[in-house]
């Protein structure tokens, strides 16, 4: 099987997701000729050609609100915004048509659409390109929010969210983007949706996490087990809806959580499932759940956005106290 | 204005035109040469009898906001031509994008009265409707659904359809980036789409002088690379010929098309609001002069076309056709609560299916 970066990755299911359906239009900025900024769309305009690898005006509202158009008339449109942080025009788009086309019009009109935009920081980038606002996304009802943490997983995860009938938006993990590496096989093979992935199976404490973060959580099982603490570690991939049968389930097993996230940690998406296992998963904790996450401040620079983002230490720390507690 | 500040020896690279059209003057009197259209009485009395039944029908809808038995309203009085005269010009298959004030639209394409109550009354299934089922429903965030239009126009121009995108939005709307961003991209691929803005001088309280600088609203297509006139509102026939116009030439792969409407927002905002606290009597009253309605009607009975008898006739038939309408609405039973969840997701995942179950009593065991 061949071995492909994280981009590489997204770069086939979207080749693979046009060439299948004829439905399928990807658009935004720079993605045409130039390949998307990080050439997730790379080679996809010669192959398909112009009108359906469509390079936008440099205007993210439009993008989405053209994907909307588009969608309710039967396309399946990929839009891509370039940086998390150039989305927040698209809000509106999204919260007010993409989410409820259905609901408000009792299915007469549905929008099966995908926006994708990196996600994350820790690649040096300008400032506004670090940005981690999935929980905002996370909390509109009718919408899917989708983030993957390794090649095979975007890859499907991506073919999945093209196909759904309903829109998603679709994080990528920039700082995975080139540093991920892994076997897919372009067979068509989807991912499910709203499902969590177990990384790593452990009994005595459950580490959860996605996108880009769950680099320093898998680190940070491999030193606990070097402590003789057997973390199980949970990619949750689909935050909207999220699989609580599986956190649950883990739960239910080890007694412990640390929930690891690179995002700003007041409102972020550990707070949601934080208060999701002290509803329904009190009687198995054995310790409070704990949250490891950007600190409550604007995400800094370059310079100091390493210590803005959660370490490998702090999140060892974090499932110490929690596996010390008593 | 500008040129006084650049120097007259400049070459000129560019000059634009912005026209005016109109054909019946607010007495009914011929102003130019009819479009060829208009010599068919049957059409021009369909267009009058749907903007009757569009003002009883508004008249009706307030009737029924004051009294509790419907939410908040939004009349078409004094504008009605400009969906109405808009909607004549579309086919079935082209797709129809209004904003919440374009009742007159809606019910020329076939959406029943009864589903308008529903949607103002607080029901989604008003948005499922009968009209064609492409259409969009009512869009409430101003001009947001300009950007659908373009990507509408974008999908028949992707599929070689030979369909418009029609997308009415108001002079408040041209304010926003929405707006602009649509028409831009429309310009930039020659769309088949067709953009309206209802100039009716008013969004709420704020007056077009302080949303826009621009002498005319139909400029602003010019930066966008396309074509944009002024048209008299309040005269259908001239909304008629306009948008036909336009369609047949958008149809024709000739490109997109903006039309500003000039007409007056008789009533209120709402049936929230109250329009005597930001305008006078006497500016109103003088509007009334020019209302399409009237000056129609004017036009065909000096043309013999319509008589007193046909008005009491209609009048009759619009006053039939409403109450059988609000009666169908009135008996139409609310929903199930859990049915909120309906057509959420094409599946409803799991996690929500409990809440739904939560609300429909059916608890978890």
């Amino acid at each position: 099987m061949p071995e492909v970066t994280l981009v590489e990755a997204v770069n086939l299911a979207l080749g693979r997701a046009m060439e299948d359906d004829p439905d399928v239009v990807v658009l935004g900025e720079d993605v045409g000729v130039n390949g998307g900024v990080f050439r997730a769309t790379a080679g996809l305009q010669k192959r398909f050609g112009a009108e359906r690898v469509l390079d936008t005006p440099l205007a993210e509202l439009l993008i989405s609100g053209l994907c909307v158009g588009m969608a309710a008339q039967g396309l399946k449109p990929v839009g891509e915004i370039q940086f998390m942080g150039f989305i927040y025009p698209c809000l509106d788009q999204l919260v007010n048509h993409a989410s409820r086309m259905r609901n408000r019009t009792q299915g007469r009109l549905t929008c099966p659409m995908v926006l994708r935009t990196p996600h994350g920081a820790g690649i040096r980038a300008p400032e506004h390109h670090s940005e981690s606002t999935e929980a905002m996304l996370a909390h509109i009802p009718g919408l899917r929010v989708v983030i993957p943490s390794s090649p095979e997983r975007a890859y499907g995860l991506l073919l999945a969210a093209i196909r759904d009938p309903d829109p998603v938006v679709f994080l990528e993990p920039t700082r995975l983007y080139r540093a991920a590496k892994g076997e897919v096989q372009d067979d068509g093979e989807a991912l499910p949706l709203d499902r969590a992935f177990v990384l790593r199976e452990g009994r005595d404490i459950t580490l959860i996490g996605w996108g880009a973060a769950l680099k320093e959580t898998m680190a940070a099982a491999e030193a606990l087990s070097a402590e003789g603490i057997a973390a199980e570690v949970i990619d949750l991939a689909t935050l909207k809806p999220y699989d609580e049968r599986t956190v649950l389930g883990s739960i239910a097993k080890t007694g412990r959580c640390v929930i690891v996230h690179e995002a700003a940690h007041t409102g972020g998406f550990g707070a949601e499932i934080a208060a999701f296992i002290a509803e329904r998963g009190l009687s198995s904790l054995l310790a409070p759940v704990t949250r490891v996450t950007g600190y409550d401040t604007v995400i800094p620079m370059a310079r100091l956005e390493q210590y803005y983002m959660p370490s490998v230490e702090r999140i060892v720390a974090g499932a110490r106290r929690v596996c010390q507690f008593s | 204005m500008a040129s006084r500040r650049l120097n007259q020896d400049l070459p000129v690279i560019a000059r634009f035109e912005v026209r005016h059209r109109n054909y019946l003057a607010p007495d009914g009197s011929i102003i130019r040469p009819l479009p060829a259209f208009a010599s068919d009485a049957k059409l021009l009395i369909a267009l009058y009898r749907a903007m009757v039944l569009l003002r009883v029908f508004d008249r009706k809808a307030v009737a029924l906001q004051r009294t509790g038995r419907l939410g908040t309203y939004a009349v078409s009085l004094g504008q009605e031509a400009v969906s109405v005269g808009t909607a004549g010009a579309m086919r079935e298959e082209d797709v129809l994008l209004p904003s919440y004030r374009d009742n007159g639209a809606l019910l020329w394409r076939g959406v029943k009265l009864e589903e308008i109550l529903l949607f103002w009354g607080g029901d989604e299934r008003g948005n499922c409707f009968s009209g064609p089922l492409h259409d969009f429903p009512f869009c409430v965030p101003v001009g947001s659904q300009a950007p659908h239009a373009a990507g509408v126009a974008y999908a028949f121009r992707l599929r070689k359809e030979p369909r418009v995108a029609v997308c009415l939005f108001g002079d408040g709307a041209t304010s926003k980036g929405d707006v602009y961003e649509a028409m831009n991209f429309a310009g930039v691929h020659k769309l088949p789409v067709v953009f309206v803005a209802t100039n009716n001088q008013w969004a709420i309280s704020v007056p077009l002088r302080l949303q826009t600088g621009s002498e005319t609203l139909a400029q602003k297509a010019i930066a966008a690379g396309f074509t944009g006139e002024q048209v008299d509102g309040n005269d259908v026939v001239a909304m008629r010929a306009a948008a036909e116009e336009a369609i047949a030439a958008a149809r024709g792969g000739e490109g997109p098309h903006f039309i500003e409407a000039v007409t007056y927002r008789l009533g209120d905002h709402t049936t929230s609001d109250d329009a005597s606290r930001y305008r006078s009597v006497d500016e109103v009253q003088a509007h009334w002069k020019e209302e399409p309605i009237a000056r129609l009607r004017a036009y065909l009975v000096g043309q013999k076309m319509w008589g007193k008898a046909d008005e009491e006739r209609l009048a009759t038939e619009c006053h039939d056709r409403v109450e059988a309408a609000v009666e169908r609405y009135l008996a139409t039973a609310r929903r199930r609560p859990e049915t909120m969840f309906d057509h959420l997701y094409a599946d409803l995942p799991e996690v929500y299916a409990a809440q739904r179950r939560e609300l429909a009593g059916e608890h978890d065991a």
